[in-house]
């Protein structure tokens, strides 16, 4: 066998007692995955994890939009730190791939820097009378969900297989460019070929697609879509990455990154409504998931607490692929169980 | 005199043969026969002679009674002892000698280290040693056993990169790549060939003349940029995203075959004697006395270097710098 370096990039992932830290905008794009990932790691792994009512912003769009200005954001994240330190945590896990970018960038240059992080402790406490102490660990929830893959695997009531064919489903991975492209010997298999998501998906039966335009960006990159005039070029990436997996015919997409896992999902609907063009043979387009809803399923988490009803792609035609069960009349369901408003239905893209 | 030469390349076999007129040699190689890094090549630039007959020439001088070889043979340890060298070999043996000529030559770099560039992952990536054999057995194939439509060679593949830690020019490969072009469009006119290169660097003799030729008479494109990153395609070819800084426009395209021109590293002997010894100079090549005047000595008394052990050199350099080994050798006595 070749040997592939990039198995050689392996990090440390603390494996207990860790600080979550939410994000800005999962909660609205995937409102069920934060949740089940909290309760996977505390009901299926049986870990301790902390979830502050106090957290906030990371600022890290406005960071890389050049809106927040450099010292504002090391203050910021000064203050989630010393959240994480006033409640007795060494192991943090930012929700958001930016998030975890940013701090990771952070700890480096102030690890380089020493007197820029005694700014940024004395900002901190001019500012909010608070201190603070460094992670001894930083890592992202899929890593977390990376190392205990196989512990995963056991508790699982489906897996990645064509319940009709026997095959493995084929899955396209999709990497957020802030994961391992800043700071590649802190991704899983470096950002090249990081393995975070793949060894996901081969530890859960399936298989994982490389096509030609793998590690391109989704697009969601701040400056291309905060700029409504932009939105032509964010959204060209997307397409790209389309028009190269298509072949491949994949079955679903999984992403750790909230505006992959977003773009890739809703871009499908507006390429489908402006060039009347779908990228699976059936006129569905491709299912995208969360790594959490991903587990989840597998895991038999009923797949409308998981969220998926509030994806653009409908992901019924997957979940039949693998055999979840589940219960169509509950799908518009609120939590009261009172029946929401279905949303209105494309007219390219099908549902 | 008794002399060890460490390894029998084209450096080692060449001062071998001069210093065996009058004293006794014994040659250390490794491998299981001399002169593998020849005997893999087709045709050598700037005359498109035969690598194989210059390898017979070569190896002919091996017959002479004051010349002993002994293949599948490393060298584990070279040490002084007094006014003599100690040689300990991984077959168990030690043997001392008056002088010691280093001649552990280079290796090329492992293209795997360049992730971005899937050698080892796809089957379309090869590297500009796997091409020369293709060359020799006429046999360019692509991944279906079909003539290749489109080849694309990359220049500087683990070096001038400090991404890959070699900062330095492998002096070879920018001639090698315009030689290996010529070669396809002799044996498959219709083949279209793309050279990417940073800037083409032909200091020998006759070498910017192939380059006018490849261009005039053979069609080879030559593209000044870098490519970033290649992936296999769904039809199991290669594609590629480059950037054609002359144009300053970013590229994407599709080849049958990426040719990665590898750049020559430190071999593993001589990094690894060159640290024992103390000699080791930069990225695990080993240091001579003087660059002017004193490049055969080593800092060692009775020890000499020659060929490529000190950095990348072409055969002809090769030769020439193991005669001024012997010479020097020779002088010192």
């Amino acid at each position: 066998m070749e040997k592939r370096y990039w198995n050689e990039y392996v990090k440390d992932i603390a494996d207990d007692h860790f600080f979550y830290e939410r994000s800005c905008i999962r909660q609205t794009f995937f409102p069920g995955s934060e949740a089940v990932f909290l309760k996977i790691l505390r009901n299926d792994l049986g870990k301790d994890i902390y979830d502050s009512s106090h957290q906030h912003t990371c600022t890290g769009i406005g960071y890389h939009s050049d809106v927040v200005p450099y010292e504002t954001t090391m203050t910021i994240v000064a203050r989630l730190f010393s959240l994480m330190t006033e409640h007795g945590y060494k192991n943090y896990i930012p929700s958001c791939i930016t998030s975890f970018g940013l701090m990771t960038e952070l700890i480096e240059t102030w690890k380089e820097n020493p007197d820029i992080l005694d700014k940024a402790r004395g900002y901190l406490m001019k500012a909010t009378g608070r201190t603070f102490e460094l992670p001894e660990n930083i890592a992202h929830p899929s890593d977390v969900f990376f190392k205990f893959r196989h512990e995963l695997k056991a508790k699982m009531k489906y897996q990645l297989v064509n319940r009709y064919t026997g095959n493995p489903l084929r899955g396209v991975d999709h990497i957020g460019c802030h994961y391992a492209k800043i700071f590649p010997k802190h991704g899983i298999g470096n950002a090249e070929f990081p393995h975070v998501l793949a060894g996901m998906v081969e530890a859960w039966g399936g298989e994982v697609i490389d096509y030609p335009e793998r590690r391109h960006c989704c697009g969601f990159g701040f400056r291309q879509y905060l700029v409504q005039e932009n939105r032509g070029y964010s959204i060209a990436n997307s397409k790209k990455k389309f028009e190269s997996m298509e072949s491949y015919e994949p079955d679903f997409i999984v992403s750790n990154c909230p505006g992959c896992a977003m773009f890739l999902d809703k871009w499908q609907y507006t390429i489908a409504e402006m060039e009347h063009k779908t990228y699976d043979r059936d006129g569905y387009g491709i299912p995208v998931f969360t790594y959490e809803e991903l587990a989840g399923i597998l895991l038999g988490y009923d797949p409308w607490t998981l969220g998926l009803q509030l994806h653009q792609v409908q992901c019924e035609r997957f979940l039949n692929k693998i055999g979840v069960e589940y219960n169509p009349d509950e799908k518009y369901k609120g939590a009261s169980g009172k029946l929401l408003r279905a949303p209105e239905k494309p007219q390219i893209l099908k549902v | 005199m008794n002399i060890a030469v460490i390894g029998a390349g084209p450096a080692g076999i060449e001062a071998a043969s001069i210093l065996a007129s009058g004293h006794s040699v014994t040659i250390f190689e490794k491998e299981s026969a001399p002169l593998a890094n020849i005997r893999d090549k087709a045709l050598l630039f700037p005359d498109f002679s035969s690598a194989s007959d210059l390898a017979d020439r070569l190896e002919a001088k091996l017959k002479n009674d004051n010349i002993v070889l002994h293949t599948a043979t490393e060298v584990l340890n070279v040490q002084q002892d007094g006014g003599k060298w100690i040689v300990e070999t991984a077959i168990g043996g030690r043997m001392t000698f008056d002088f010691v000529i280093m001649a552990t030559g280079y290796k090329t770099f492992d293209a795997r280290k360049k992730e971005e560039l899937g050698y080892g992952i796809y089957k379309g990536v090869i590297t500009s040693v796997e091409l020369e054999r293709m060359i020799k057995e006429n046999s360019i194939l692509n991944n279906m056993n079909e003539t290749p439509k489109q080849i694309v060679f990359l220049q500087c593949v683990g070096s001038r990169d400090e991404k890959s830690g070699n900062n330095y020019c492998s002096k070879v490969c920018c001639v090698t790549a315009v030689k290996q072009a010529i070669e396809v469009k002799r044996q498959h006119p219709s083949t279209d060939v793309y050279v990417y290169y940073m800037d083409l660097r032909m200091w020998g003799e006759g070498f910017e003349e192939m380059y006018r030729e490849a261009q005039e008479t053979y069609g080879v494109n030559f593209v000044r940029g870098r490519i970033s990153e290649a992936s296999g395609t769904f039809d199991k070819r290669v594609q590629i995203k480059a950037e054609d800084t002359l144009l300053g426009t970013p590229l994407t395209m599709n080849c049958d075959l990426l040719v990665l021109m590898v750049g020559m590293c430190a071999s593993e002997g001589t990094a690894g004697l060159g640290r024992k010894l103390g000699i080791d100079g930069m990225y695990g090549f080993v240091d001579s006395k003087s660059p002017h005047l004193d490049d055969n000595a080593s800092k060692l008394p009775g020890l000499f270097l020659a060929g490529s052990c000190k950095r990348p050199m072409c055969i002809s350099d090769t030769v020439n710098d193991a005669r001024s080994a012997a010479v020097t050798l020779l002088r010192s006595l």
